[in-house]
């Protein structure tokens, strides 16, 4: 993965094929304690037991098409290097948090790369999925909330393409303001 | 057209909005659409699915074809990433292999816009005469 929004791309796709129907992905910037955290929470079908300690592990999957699962562990690779870590809270039933702590100022730490592109490719291509994007930089704030923007659109689809591109633009927007690092 | 900065923004933007779905809508089916799906799964996303996916979603709208660009999951060509599926309306999906921006283009030009097929094709479901 070249860059960390791709990995979020990547990790909600899990999301995605456990029938979430509201994805939550946080960035935490806090440049005083040094950490940049992403999070990535679901209302998906879960994770048994069982799977949740193996999942780390390049070589286990829930797919059929091939023998290894690289999205964890190359994220979790991406987090150790930084001298951070990544963790994953499960419940059959009820969700999945996954969390990836970075250090901040770490020369490691792989940039964020478009992330707005990333959450309009998620929005677009799953327009049933309620996504919510949250980036914290120190006491600062943007949310993007798609059962706020159906609300704004009113009835005009999520996917339709001349809206894509200004969903796009709002984000980009936003982060320029709140100067992500 | 003034920049989008906040919901307030977008909704004063309805309007224009609406009017481009309700041309899309008189033609209703979406079997009568182009469909183009992107693989993105690790396999796909780690050689530049996204890249792939943000074209097809600019151009296809830029050059005036109604399509639905979405995305799957890894079909098992990880070889051969990313890798895309194109569904022309009334036919039998094609899938394509290690599609850049260059190939997708030749892939709108050619096979979206004049059905001609392109190089890289997977032979996924294809039939022979002996299998038909």
């Amino acid at each position: 993965m070249k860059d960390l929004s791709l990995h979020i791309l990547d990790i909600a796709q899990n999301s995605i094929t456990a029938k979430a129907t509201l994805i939550q992905i946080a960035i935490v910037e806090d440049t005083v304690a040094d950490t940049y955290t992403i999070t990535i929470t679901d209302n998906g079908y879960g994770i048994p037991p069982d799977m949740l300690a193996r999942v780390t592990d390049p070589y286990t999957t829930s797919r059929t098409t091939r023998k290894v699962g690289l999205g964890i562990p190359l994220f979790k690779q991406n987090a150790e290097r930084t001298g951070g870590g990544l963790t994953i809270t499960s419940e059959v039933g009820k969700g999945t948090v996954l969390t990836a702590g970075f250090v901040h100022s770490n020369i490691d730490r792989p940039a964020l790369g478009d992330i707005a592109g990333v959450v309009v490719i998620l929005v677009s291509a799953n327009p049933s999925i309620d996504f919510v994007y949250t980036h914290v930089v120190n006491q600062q704030s943007y949310v993007f909330d798609t059962r706020e923007v159906r609300e704004a659109l009113d009835g005009i689809p999520l996917n339709e393409p001349s809206v894509i591109p200004l969903l796009k633009e709002m984000i980009a927007a936003n982060l320029e303001e709140l100067q992500i690092g | 057209m003034a920049k989008v900065k906040s919901l307030a923004d977008l909704k004063k933007m309805k309007e224009q909005l609406q009017s481009k779905v309700d041309l899309r809508e008189k033609g209703e089916d979406p079997e009568s659409r182009v469909q183009v799906k992107v693989a993105m799964a690790t396999c796909g996303i780690a050689s530049g699915a996204k890249t792939v996916m943000d074209y097809f979603l600019e151009e296809l709208d830029k050059r005036s074809i109604d399509a639905v660009v979405t995305q799957t999951g890894c079909m098992g060509y990880c070889y051969a990433e990313p890798t895309i599926e194109v569904k022309l309306p009334g036919q039998e999906p094609v899938v394509i292999g290690y599609v850049d921006v260059k190939k997708a283009d030749e892939i709108i030009e050619k096979y979206i816009k004049n059905g001609e097929l392109v190089d890289g094709i997977i032979p996924m479901n294809y039939n022979t005469i002996d299998n038909q």
